[in-house]
């Protein structure tokens, strides 16, 4: 029996339930000046909820637990001297068991013997039975490997009884008692608004998700690598991950990389904010109702373009447009890469345009109209107003806005993977290529991966690096706007 | 007296004070230009990025294919006769050699004759060497076509789609170009025969993942997307209006709710890479989930859109007005009533305007597929979300990467075809907005 049969059964028994008890309520005969408390459908639910939430719940756990509970039976019964070998992998030789174990399914009583007794290669036994095995395998793990079938078979029979059990159980539950006073929509109520702020905590264990994957691989990454290494090495050579090697043979110095990361933010912003803030400060002040009716959509656009197209907007135009630029004015030999800290910045300000533009405009449309007026009244003409007036009281929530533009601007992958180039260079020349700590993240995890290696979890230490830079950005961000929202409300 | 006093008033009259409006009045223009230029720059560098884009992109919707007379020879396909009992004969014959052996006979060429080597090897170059798969799907769905000659329109190579299309320099040497004179000679006059034509290109979106241009498709991607945006949907419209009807209607303002706001906030704001960090962390490495699937790129992403569709949800939500809430719970409804029998109703075109561009969102993300494992080379369709795939964008990062003239247009191509799909999205969003908003 699966788990999706389980499910099946438990759904019907859950309709079931729900069916009777609807049927029950609506046939009750309330007396005189009485009334049904609750609505038929409201007993039909509670008992459909009765019957189904605890039986999934009981499966769920179930699923969860069980497969290490197994494996650690499993485990206890391998011979002594293979669980106390210095070189013995858990992980890997389980591993092995499990898929002996599949391969097991497949073969006949005498093949079965066979195997037991050590006389046949398990790997081509196997291998004709289309399971492919990583190593040839040893005899002791052929009667473990059938246990771990016995284990996991029973394991699944038993939750699959223990929950249709469960459903049962539950419908009874929910059905007796089905009265006039029974307060069944409450029970329901209840158990929705528990519902609710289950779902209200995602958002919270997404964080915390997001903090302790990172910090238990960085942790693992410290052990290896010294924390001065990584925070003030200024040479980035992780070498690759030679399996089995080990050791730490490469540099990883993380300096080039936020050097890289904050110059190329840096050049971005330049470009953008300018475009963005004089658009906003346009839109917000001179333009039509028509104009900025069309014109504000279309900037949106540009923030609406994935950012893979400008990645591939810098690498197969921006980028060449600006080589063959530098060439032709430098008389020869380009000044600046294909690939450089010009190109991206660039090509990110772009991207950033639309969100400083209407980050902006929100921050100035907020300021009190009477300060506006009071100033025209004064005779200021309207860009008075906006430099002398304006500006300056929107001034933190503009500064808000931009932080969040900056952060988005660090935080950026696929453009900077693209277009700003793999070698970690310390340059302060723009036409250079420079690496971002994104793209690095990148580059350590495509590939086959080995989490053991300070290689594939120095991505991790960069990554909760990326994550406390933004995340500071935008605490300090958004209080400022939120600040600012309250001085004018 | 007065006469003198007049006229000295017109001789004198008193000049104004400078206050130095022509100077403001030039900083007042200057100001609204530079204003006017800043928009002007943003609308052009999005008119030079479509511009580009569709530049290079649309003639992948075109490839070039050959009309070709195919003899299915029962000699060439199966020489000892053994396809009766043996089918797996029909899967490993030698069928580029029919297409081959067709156009050399078309061209003129002796097949028999062994001077014709290096011609025949130039005829070879002509064909796609899809065109085995082709052919042989033909035979093995109906081999009854063994013996007879058939019209089939063969898809040429990937350079000569290229030539065809004008995209290769005919002026370079000819030993510096993958196309030789003797092709280009063939070519034209294949074209003027109509036999070699552009065609529309319905492999951009049926084949998989391919070494060839002309065979390689977005298939696998097309496939993969849509699980991956119906995971999205699937969980977090639920999740994230659950969450937005408590955090809205029930919270109590305290610690608590204070702090799941300010997390809801900052998550939206967190970079998208941190995601598949998190991805390969925890469904990949602690759940044992299986790399390149579609389920695992699901799931990050519906992390990544819930702060989205959160955020559209309170906010429509806390545009029904207030007396529609006092009118529920004055004729008797209890909470939970008010909020799913009236107030979530009138919210919901704003929901799902919400939705369908959290979900824009994430359909256009890269940079979580990537790491985990999305980047495959998966030539054969996922069953289920739990195989392997792949995504529109990382599909066109992939391309990216590839140097063949022909993978460069398929790269735009695949964009067109990524940005038509937003628009639409943001399109019917918009649509929804307009139709359903009330003002209240």
């Amino acid at each position: 029996m699966s788990a999706a049969t389980v499910l099946l059964i438990v759904l019907a028994i859950g309709a079931a339930a729900f069916a009777v008890a609807y049927r029950r309520a609506a046939g009750l005969r309330p007396e005189a000046g009485q009334k049904l408390h609750s609505r038929a459908g409201y007993h039909g639910a509670y008992a459909f909820v009765m019957a189904v939430l605890p039986a999934i719940l009981f499966l769920a756990l179930w699923k969860a637990a069980s497969p290490a509970y197994v494996e650690n039976a499993v485990w206890n019964d391998l011979p002594e001297q293979v669980q106390t070998a210095p070189d013995s992998n858990k992980s890997l030789l389980m591993g092995m068991v499990t898929s002996i174990g599949d391969g097991v399914r497949r073969l006949s009583d005498a093949e079965l013997e066979q195997a037991k007794a050590g006389s046949v290669d398990l790997r081509e036994l196997f291998a004709a039975k289309g399971v492919a095995l990583a190593s040839s395998g040893e005899p002791y793990m052929v009667p473990a490997a059938v246990a771990y079938n016995e284990m996991t078979d029973a394991s699944v029979r038993y939750s699959g009884i223990g929950t249709i059990l469960l459903a049962l159980a539950g419908a009874v539950y929910g059905l007796t008692g089905i009265s006039v006073r029974r307060r069944a929509r409450n029970n329901v109520e209840r158990i929705m608004l528990w519902g609710l702020m289950a779902a209200s905590t995602i958002a919270i264990l997404t964080t915390i998700g997001i903090v302790l994957s990172m910090l238990f691989q960085t942790i693992s990454f410290f052990q290896s690598v010294p924390l001065s290494n990584f925070f003030f090495g200024t040479v980035w050579d992780p070498r690759f991950a030679a399996a089995g090697s080990g050791g730490t043979t490469g540099q990883f110095g993380l300096i080039p990389l936020l050097a890289g990361t904050l110059y190329i933010a840096l050049v971005a912003m330049l470009f953008a904010v300018p475009i963005g803030l004089f658009a906003a400060i346009y839109m917000a002040e001179y333009a039509s109702r028509r104009v900025r009716s069309i014109v504000k959509p279309v900037l949106e656009i540009l923030a609406g373009i994935p950012t893979i197209v400008y990645g591939i907007f810098a690498l197969a135009t921006v980028g060449p447009l600006l080589r063959d630029l530098s060439a032709a004015l430098a008389g020869g030999q380009p000044f600046i890469l294909a690939q450089s800290v010009l190109t991206a910045g660039l090509v990110m300000g772009i991207m950033l345009i639309p969100f400083v533009s209407s980050l902006s405009d929100d921050i100035i449309t907020a300021v009190p109209r009477a300060m506006h007026d009071g100033s025209l009244g004064l005779g200021a003409t309207r860009s008075e107003t906006m430099r002398r007036v304006i500006l300056p009281a929107a001034l933190p929530g503009i500064v808000g806005a931009l932080l969040l533009t900056a952060s988005r601007a660090i935080g950026e992958t696929m453009i900077v993977v693209l277009a700003a180039g793999v070698a970690a260079n310390l340059t302060i020349n723009p036409g250079e290529a420079m690496t971002t700590i994104t793209v690095k993240i990148v580059n350590q995890l495509t590939g086959d991966l080995e989490f053991t290696s300070p290689q594939t979890l120095v991505a991790f230490a960069l990554g909760i690096t990326l994550f406390a830079i933004t995340l500071a950005m935008n605490v300090f961000a958004l209080y400022i706007v939120r600040k600012y929202r309250e001085q004018y409300e | 007296m007065t006469d003198l006093s007049l006229s000295e008033g017109k001789v004198a009259p008193r000049a104004r004070r400078d206050i130095g409006l022509r100077r403001r009045y030039a900083a007042e223009a200057r100001f609204r230009f530079y204003g006017i230029f800043a928009i002007a720059l943003g609308i052009f560098f999005l008119l030079a990025l479509l511009f580009t884009v569709f530049k290079g992109g649309y003639t992948a919707f075109w490839q070039t294919s050959i009309n070709l007379p195919i003899t299915f020879d029962a000699e060439t396909i199966d020489p000892d006769n053994k396809r009766a009992t043996d089918p797996g004969k029909l899967l490993t014959a030698n069928y580029t050699v029919l297409a081959r052996n067709a156009l050399a006979e078309k061209l003129g060429i002796d097949v028999e004759d062994k001077a014709n080597r290096a011609d025949l090897k130039l005829v070879s170059g002509l064909i796609s060497q899809g065109v085995r798969t082709q052919l042989r799907d033909i035979v093995v769905a109906d081999p009854s076509v063994i013996g007879t000659t058939r019209n089939v329109w063969v898809l040429a190579a990937a350079d000569v789609d290229s030539a065809h299309k004008g995209q290769i320099d005919l002026a370079v040497p000819e030993a510096r170009r993958k196309v030789k004179d003797q092709q280009v000679e063939w070519m034209n006059k294949l074209s003027q025969e109509g036999m070699m034509a552009e065609r529309f290109n319905s492999g951009l979106f049926t084949f998989g993942a391919s070494s060839r241009p002309e065979t390689s498709g977005m298939g696998v991607a097309l496939i993969g997307s849509l699980y991956m945006m119906l995971i999205v949907l699937v969980l977090s419209l639920p999740i994230g209006v659950a969450a937005s009807i408590y955090l809205e209607e029930f919270a109590p303002k305290n610690r608590m709710t204070d702090l799941i706001e300010v997390n809801i906030n900052n998550l939206a704001a967190v970079p998208s890479i941190v995601f598949g960090l998190l991805g390969l962390a925890v469904f990949i490495n602690f759940a044992g989930l299986p790399r390149s699937a579609s389920l695992v790129g699901g799931l990050v992403l519906t992390l990544m859109t819930l702060p989205t569709i959160i955020i559209a949800t309170r906010a429509a939500l806390k545009a029904v007005p207030p007396s529609i809430r006092s009118a529920a719970l004055g004729v008797g409804a209890s909470r939970m009533q008010m909020v799913f029998h009236h107030v979530l109703p009138l919210a919901a075109p704003g929901i799902l305007t919400g939705t369908i561009i959290g979900l824009a969102q994430a359909l256009g993300e890269t940079a979580p597929l990537l790491l985990i494992g999305m980047v495959a080379f998966v030539a054969n369709y996922p069953a289920t979300p739990m195989d392997p795939a792949t995504a529109l964008p990382v599909q066109i990062f992939m391309w990216a990467n590839e140097a063949e003239r022909a993978f460069v247009e398929r790269t735009s191509g695949a964009i067109i075809i990524l940005l038509l799909f937003l628009a639409a999205m943001n399109l019917a969003a918009i649509i929804l907005r307009r139709r359903f908003e009330r003002r209240w």
